[in-house]
């Protein structure tokens, strides 16, 4: 009996130790086309409609190819369109289609991109990012209809105009408004007029839409195969693509493996024939592992380590389009005063901040939009065209403006709280504002720090004084970071509220003329810079450690990598 | 004994449906849910992923839901990761944490026990002072000072092995010894103070006393009774090492089961939360269990034997 169990418990020992362990060979020729990139974290879906991240993002645009594709300046360019035409009010597409392949050896049409757009809008599939089609003339109100049996209805709404629920099964179900149908092949403006013709017609003018077009909610999949199997990208049996490279191994939260794809349209631009990822979370073991020959590119960089790194070129410091700001609750008392909340933006050293404590070759935001978005006029940033809206350290006037709202040197300036979420980096930066703001202003606040999920609480529901934030853009026009400070815009966490504010960005969004569509732009943002519901702190980098070898590397400002042009030299 | 395996087993499924259910109604206080994020989503998409994963549901109906399905071992899908359920994530997970599991315990009972020998049969001379030394490093110094510690000396240093990642043996080696290094400490502790009590026991001297050798004295007659509190110890370290450690986990690359005990809750990945800890607990009390057991196989004078009405 004791010598059975022992005998079975050895057995079970060596079949887990030896059968579970493939052992691969890490090591490769140094001249191979073959990168082995640290995505820093497991994708949390391979599916396109339902990405949400930059680590699903990275995986995406490897795998799929969409109507355009991002060039290494981020302008896009053709891809599975080989052309199109828009209408003379900017709201009709006519996308022409050129002869591409799916993985499964079916080619790619029209019919595959309306029914990849509609599957991502519809309400069943829950799709977070939906929203990256609510420019779709209908999409906002089919994702956001009500299925009842096969078909889907507009929400009813009682007399004064607030949608109606019922109760269910002890839970509010909507009720839907049986004379108002959405029929999403009539009401959804995207439509397969041939195998090779995609018609899209949009809400609004949308001068990003091409930049849209590259993104991975908006890529194509293949009808016949996900329209038939909703599991299709839970494995790698069913996974067809028609990108630049085939996903061939997904091990979870350890490696993921592509290789070059033979059915690629554009298969003799694709140099590299092998790409590992490798889910290496911690920034000091990703290091080692970069500084011993395991991978060639990585996302993350210890930041302590950044200047030295980028010194002796193992590192580079790639723009990031996000900006790091702190907000304030303009409807409590004394953050309800703009003469307090711009004294408060003025007496931050920015500079000091940047170059002492983040060290990742930041960039001291000036004003809220960052660098990296083009302009209307041909090689213009929207950042140089608007200018800066304030001094950086300018005590002097902070100090002046303190005494105009009533508290001359911090005098009887109540202590508030600072929030931010658990992290080193949020913790130096505001231990560093509160002393600047003691020092310069005289006044106090005390650190609050909070759990990711608690923090995020507290300040969707207003219970913060200050409160630390970062946006990064969702697309590269200045629009994404400005309509979110629309009067009760569901990211404009501050209470503030300004009618021409909202009517400015209501007023780009249907303008058609570049130049105007930016003027207006530029006059909301600067709303915004003399109202300062928010102090701007810095805009992000995306620092990455890069082997020489590696040529042509392209991370656009969003952070996605796109290796279809890269190569190893 | 029939009787006694039964009752355990009863007694066991009771434990995980209370930890179950506790866990079910504490992580839901929890403040924010599995769809909050900086960017906040509309409304109505949120209202779309709640339809999807029945979030919209009442609470007791979600219970009644979970515990049924829990009853058919369907842990449900994970929110975060859309194309997995709770069962691939473990079914995933799990054998890379064992296997590490298996090799850490093997360090910890192969060196924790000599040593602990070696130091008490030594009590106060050098080697022991050098035990005790060990056993408190291992004991005080944190897993994540150790791991790098390791990795910079055995990976950057000597170049012995990979610094990190998964899927050769020698990948194994340092996460393992990196797990292993607080039992090691821990048992070579326990095994020095009970070998000293037990060296002290009358049938020690009566051993020696009839001639025995001093080995067999130790491995005959004192090494069974001091691997009692060992076994104690050990079923609660197994469970603890077989379901994975994030800091080792992080550090070391390792694709197991650990990171989900602190990435599920900060997601809010409510089906991950609830199935790793029903996980873990169901392991906990199954370890539990075979540690009671292999009492009686140690110690004769502990047997489960029916209690005989007087």
């Amino acid at each position: 009996m004791r010598k059975a169990l022992s005998l079975v418990l050895i057995a079970v020992f060596l079949v887990s130790f030896f059968g579970g362990v493939s052992v691969v060979p890490s090591v490769k020729a140094a001249v191979a086309q073959e990168v082995t990139y640290n995505l820093g974290t497991e994708p949390a879906t391979i599916d396109p409609a339902v990405s949400q991240g930059i680590p699903e993002a990275n995986v995406m645009l490897q795998t799929f190819d969409g109507l355009t594709r991002l060039d290494n300046k981020n302008m896009p360019q053709p891809a599975i369109a080989k052309s199109w035409t828009i209408s003379k009010d900017r709201k009709t597409y006519i996308f022409t289609l050129r002869d591409a392949f799916w993985t499964n050896g079916t080619p790619v049409t029209a019919y595959d991109f309306e029914y990849a757009w509609k599957r991502a809008l519809s309400p069943e599939l829950a799709a977070v990012y939906a929203y990256q089609l609510y420019y779709i003339y209908g999409g906002e109100a089919f994702n956001t209809s009500i299925k009842v049996g096969s078909k889907y209805y507009v929400q009813a709404v009682d007399a004064k105009g607030n949608p109606l629920t019922k109760k269910e099964g002890g839970k509010d179900v909507p009720v839907a408004d049986l004379k108002k149908e959405i029929d999403p092949s009539k009401n959804v403006g995207v439509k397969a007029l041939t195998a090779k013709t995609l018609k899209v017609y949009l809400q609004s003018p949308t001068a990003y839409f091409l930049n849209l077009t590259a993104f991975p909610t908006l890529m194509p999949v293949c009808k016949a195969v996900v329209s038939t199997n909703d599991k299709w990208a839970a494995d790698l049996t069913n996974y067809v693509t028609n990108g630049p490279f085939k996903l061939t191994q997904w091990s979870h939260n350890d490696k993921m493996t592509f290789v070059k794809n033979p059915t690629y349209w554009d298969k003799n631009a694709v140099k590299l024939t092998k790409i590992t990822y490798l889910m290496v979370t911690d920034e000091s073991t990703a290091l080692s592992m970069f500084q011993s020959g395991q991978m060639d590119v990585g996302s993350t960089v210890p930041l302590s380590e950044l200047p030295k790194l980028v010194a002796s070129g193992d590192a580079q410091i790639l723009p990031y389009l996000g900006t790091y700001y702190y907000q304030m609750n303009v409807t409590k008392k004394p953050f309800n005063d703009v003469r307090v909340r711009k004294a408060l933006n003025l007496a931050i050293d920015r500079k000091a901040i940047v170059t002492s404590i983040t060290k990742g070759g930041q960039v001291p935001a000036l004003a809220y939009v960052p660098n990296g978005i083009a302009d209307a006029a041909a090689g213009s940033d929207f950042r140089t065209v608007g200018g800066t809206f304030y001094k950086d350290d300018d005590i002097a006037t902070a100090k002046a403006l303190l005494a105009q709202a009533g508290y001359p040197n911090g005098k009887g300036f109540p202590t508030f709280t600072l929030l931010f979420n658990t992290s080193n980096a949020h913790q130096s930066i505001a231990e560093a504002i509160q002393q600047m703001w003691k020092k310069n202003l005289g006044i106090t606040c005390t650190l609050k720090v909070e759990e990711w999920g608690v923090y995020l609480d507290d300040r969707n529901n207003l219970n913060y004084q200050v409160a630390r934030a970062g946006w990064i853009g969702d697309y590269m026009d200045p629009n994404t970071f400005l309509d979110m400070w629309l009067t009760n815009g569901g990211n404009n966490g501050t209470g503030w509220s300004n009618k021409t504010y909202d009517a400015l960005i209501a007023k780009a969004k249907a303008t058609v003329d570049p130049k105007a569509r930016m003027a207006t732009l530029h006059a909301a943002e600067k709303i915004l810079m003399t109202e300062y519901p928010i102090i701007p702190i810095y805009f992000y980098t995306n620092p990455v450690l890069i082997t020489k070898h590696v040529k042509n590397f392209y991370q656009s400002t969003l952070g996605f990598v796109d290796w279809k042009n890269a190569y190893m030299g | 004994m029939f009787k006694f395996i039964l009752q355990r087993v009863l007694s066991m499924i009771l434990v995980i449906l209370i930890v179950a259910s506790a866990t079910f109604f504490m992580m839901r206080l929890l403040p924010s849910g599995p769809f909050s994020r900086e960017k906040k989503l509309p409304a109505q998409i949120i209202k779309n992923l709640e339809a999807r994963y029945h979030l919209d549901d009442p609470l007791w109906k979600q219970y009644v839901d979970y515990m049924g399905n829990l009853l058919r071992f369907n842990l449900g899908p994970s929110f975060k990761y859309t194309d997995r359920t709770v069962n691939n994530i473990i079914n995933d997970g799990f054998p890379v944490s064992a296997i590490l599991g298996v090799v850490a315990v093997i360090l910890a009972v192969g060196i924790g026990i000599p040593l602990g020998i070696w130091g008490a049969l030594k009590q106060n001379g050098w080697q022991d002072n050098l035990v005790m030394f060990i056993a408190l490093l291992g004991v005080s110094v944190p897993n994540f000072i150790m791991a790098v510690l390791l990795m910079f000396i055995f990976a950057l240093g000597l170049h012995l092995v990979p610094a990190a990642g998964w899927g050769s043996v020698r990948q194994v080696i340092l996460p393992a010894f990196t797990l292993a290094g607080y039992p090691i400490a821990f048992i070579a502790r326990l095994v020095r103070s009970s070998m000293l009590e037990v060296l002290r026991q009358e049938y020690i001297t009566t051993a020696r006393a009839k001639g025995l050798s001093e080995r067999l004295v130790i491995f005959r007659h004192a090494l069974r009774n001091i691997l009692i509190p060992v076994v104690t110890v050990l079923g609660p370290l197994i469970a603890a090492v077989f379901t994975g450690s994030f800091v080792v986990e992080k550090i070391f690359a390792i694709p197991g089961l650990g990171r989900y005990y602190v990435t599920s809750i900060n997601d809010r990945d409510y089906t991950v939360i609830l199935g790793v800890t029903i996980f873990y607990s169901a392991l906990l009390v199954f370890m539990n269990f075979l540690v009671d057991l292999t009492y009686a196989w140690l110690d004769p004078r502990i047997r489960y034997v029916e209690r005989k009405v007087s």
